[in-house]
């Protein structure tokens, strides 16, 4: 087809050039300028779904940087020389989740966010954001992720302050220092390894990999570090502060961007480590992590007024579904029992993110949406949105039922795939699993009463439907929760499974690299 | 044992600005933590990529007295260089973000604050 | 379709079974007497009589009684969310050092 070798490079480069474009482009016109991010959106979606179909149909792709023949590594004294970025099942799959996301937040974002104020600024921030996201998600070596992982957290402190409000700013310190101690102590693990092995690259580590007394510290430096910055309890308590101060565009992009550091989490366990650690004791220690989000995170989310901090907390909640499958699957990994459920629950934790990634999108669009009517974000000053704000409400009923797993949306095929698989390792995990998700329906039946039932409110009868940029960027999300909804099969089969076999293969990411 | 010292004082200076983010209620003693840590990471890269008689890798003729053996594979300092450069950059927008705070709240204390439950 | 690894999940099947249901749902209605319908006031079930103004539940009153039953789980919850970025940090290190634990325990324990 039309596949070129140069594209992995290209979708971490465009967002970072088209960045600094952007503000030039405002110079001349405002629409120019919107066209302009669009259009780089867009073609970021068409590129990444471009590689995800190469990625999927012809397996691992290596894209070696400033190298005259970048498709293969070179390999001197057996050691990878520069930067290589290696895109496999598991990596294209989670760039789909960041490109789409951006797509809707870049749309929604024309008519939300008012001009003037640093508007280009905004678009440069958030092109930053995703070319973070991309790089982190791509990259095959670690001390690139660690640049990626600041430059991700950096570009997104930037715009959850982007209002300037005391709240604002707060939350985006609290993300700033926490995510920086995080990065941190990332920064110490990658030491470690470079101490022992002198090596940096995921691939090569993990095949001369010997899981000493350094390995484990760096172990669970990089396990505590990913777990906090993907927001699993008790190390969540930033995500509610910053998601719900963030402009709701960008608290679509920040539950991408804590997929971005869940990926990594998954891509350390499962590749740098693998059957070489206590995967028990991981698999374990992530499925208590698993256990704890879901149930603390839907319980803080019910007595919550903030329509986005209650959003919030069920985005911790909803990680748990992901670490829990994905963490049943790293307890079995190596057991017979594996190939029986593990790898079900795993793709029910994989299928989770992309789904709660769409889904948890559109309803902190739908936030927006109601923060952009009524200036507030307290539940308790609204009511009757319905009756005038009839496409927000659509939406927000998807989205809602989408969480809730309620059939026949996206939400349901996933979580029904943890529950099976994770009956047969305890069935204590599935009721939780299954309790949690009642909790998560009665806390939306709660928002969807206060904020779009009851009679029209006095103070917000000029209540108007919100601009079309904005209903297009929710209806983007909305088609492919939907569509997701529709055919959960065909997605499972073509994606999700190829993505999950490519975090279990560690030999296949290992020969890509390293050869033979 | 002499060779110990530069990782004791690794281990030292990320205790104190453990220390420092954990304990210390003022916002820019927070900040302070996290540099003092960064300068750990820093320097236990740093140390990790010294060489005893080693040179820097960057002759076109080699000096007399002097073999490409010793030359020494630079990724420590540049992985350091980098990390520096990222501090800056974390630091000045974290000390931006303490002014604004300090603007809205008139208060460093971080138990005045506004986000909570 | 979707195999779960138990069963099957097709969406498309279930929906056409929710609206053939539906659909059955709606005929044996129509085997209702039809003067029944005719009745101008609604029939009386049970509660009190709705006033005609009107009323919204705030958002802050519902599952109150929730709350209010789990009252001892939420304070504790309560002071664990107390926003200070100080104790954010001390969660992060204390989970640290307990996974450190965990993970050196069989070792040092034989």
């Amino acid at each position: 087809m039309i596949y070129n070798e140069a594209i992995p490079a290209i979708l971490i480069g465009l967002p970072l050039l088209a960045a600094f474009i952007t503000p030039i482009i405002n110079l001349a016109s405002r629409k120019a300028r919107n066209a302009f991010v669009i259009a780089v959106l867009a073609i970021e979606e068409l590129l990444i779904i471009l590689l995800a179909w190469h990625v999927f149909t012809d397996g691992i792709v290596i894209y070696t940087m400033g190298a005259k023949n970048p498709g293969i590594v070179p390999l001197q004294a057996a050691v990878p020389i520069r930067i290589v970025l290696e895109i496999d099942g598991m990596a294209a799959f989670m760039g789909l989740i960041s490109c789409t996301v951006a797509m809707a937040a870049g749309i929604y974002s024309i008519s939300f966010i008012k001009e003037g104020n640093g508007k280009s600024r905004y678009y440069t921030l958030l092109l930053i954001m995703l070319a973070g996201m991309l790089g982190m998600e791509f990259t095959g070596d670690l001390f690139n992720l660690f640049v990626f992982l600041e430059i991700l957290s950096i570009a997104s402190c930037g715009l959850i302050a982007y209002r300037q409000h005391a709240d604002a700013v707060e939350g985006a310190f609290k993300y700033l220092v926490v995510s920086n101690i995080a990065a941190l102590f990332v920064l110490f693990a990658i030491a470690l390894f470079y101490a022992q092995y002198d090596l940096l690259n995921i691939a090569a580590i993990a095949k001369v990999m010997q899981y000493t007394q350094l390995d484990k510290i760096a172990l669970v430096l990089l396990v505590a570090a990913f777990a906090m910055k993907c927001g699993s309890v008790p190390m969540h308590f930033w995500a509610p502060d910053s998601y719900s101060t963030a402009p709701a565009a960008i608290t679509a992009m920040l539950v991408a961007a804590s997929q971005a550091s869940l990926y990594a989490l998954f891509r350390v366990c499962f590749t740098l480590y693998g059957s070489l650690m206590d995967y028990q004791t991981i698999g374990l220690a992530i499925i208590i992590f698993g256990l704890l989000s879901m149930f603390i995170g839907v319980t803080m989310a019910l007595p919550q007024k903030d329509i986005k901090r209650l959003m919030a907390y069920h985005a911790i909640s909803q990680t748990g579904y992901m670490l829990l499958g994905v963490g049943v699957g790293l307890y079995l990994l190596g057991s017979s029992d594996f190939n029986v459920y593990g790898i079900k629950a795993m793709e029910g934790g994989i299928f989770h993110i992309i789904n709660h990634a769409m889904y948890k999108g559109l309803l902190f669009l739908t936030a927006g949406a109601i923060y952009y009517r009524l200036g507030t974000r307290n539940l308790n000053e609204m009511g009757g949105l319905g009756h005038t704000m009839k496409f927000t409400s659509i939406f927000f009923i998807i989205g809602a039922l989408a969480i809730a797993g309620i059939p026949p949306f996206n939400g349901f095929a996933s979580k029904l795939l943890i529950y099976e698989a994770c009956y047969k390792v305890s069935p204590i995990l599935s009721i939780v699993a299954m309790l949690v998700s009642v909790l998560t329906l009665a806390s939306f039946i709660k928002v969807f009463h206060s904020a779009f039932m009851g009679p029209k409110m006095h103070d917000v009868k000029d209540v108007k439907e919100v601009p079309k940029s904005m209903l297009v960027g929710m209806a983007v999300l909305t088609f492919v929760i939907i569509f997701f909804g529709l055919f959960p099969g065909w997605v499972v089969s073509h994606i999700v499974h190829p993505a999950v076999m490519a975090l279990v293969d560690k030999t296949a990411y290992i020969n890509a690299v390293m050869g033979g | 044992m002499i060779w110990n010292v530069p990782f004791i004082t690794v281990a030292l200076l990320i205790a104190i600005g453990l220390y420092a983010v954990m304990f210390k209620r003022n916002l820019i003693k927070i900040a302070i933590g996290i540099t003092i840590i960064e300068s750990g990471v820093n320097l236990f890269l740093i140390t990790l990529g010294y060489r005893k008689g080693g040179v820097a890798p960057i002759y076109t003729n080699l000096p007399s007295g002097v073999t490409p053996q010793q030359m020494v594979l630079p990724v420590p300092q540049a992985l350091t260089l980098t990390s520096i450069v990222i501090g800056v950059a974390v630091l000045a927008l974290m000390l931006s973000f303490i002014m604004k705070m300090y603007q809205h709240n008139k208060s460093l204390d971080s138990h005045s604050r506004r986000l909570k439950g | 379709m979707l195999e779960t690894g138990f069963g099957y999940w097709d969406a498309i099947a279930w929906i056409v079974a929710f609206i053939v249901i539906c659909i059955v749902v709606y005929i044996i209605r129509g085997f209702g007497k039809r003067e029944h319908r005719k009745e101008a006031e609604e029939p009386f079930f049970s509660g009190v009589e709705l006033p005609d103004e009107k009323v919204h539940v705030k958002a802050s009153n519902i599952y109150w009684g929730f709350i209010e039953s789990m009252k001892g789980y939420y304070d504790v919850m309560k002071k664990m969310h107390d926003g200070i970025i100080n104790n954010y940090i001390s969660w992060f290190i204390f989970i640290a050092v307990l996974l450190l634990i965990i993970l050196f325990a069989p070792e040092v324990i034989p």
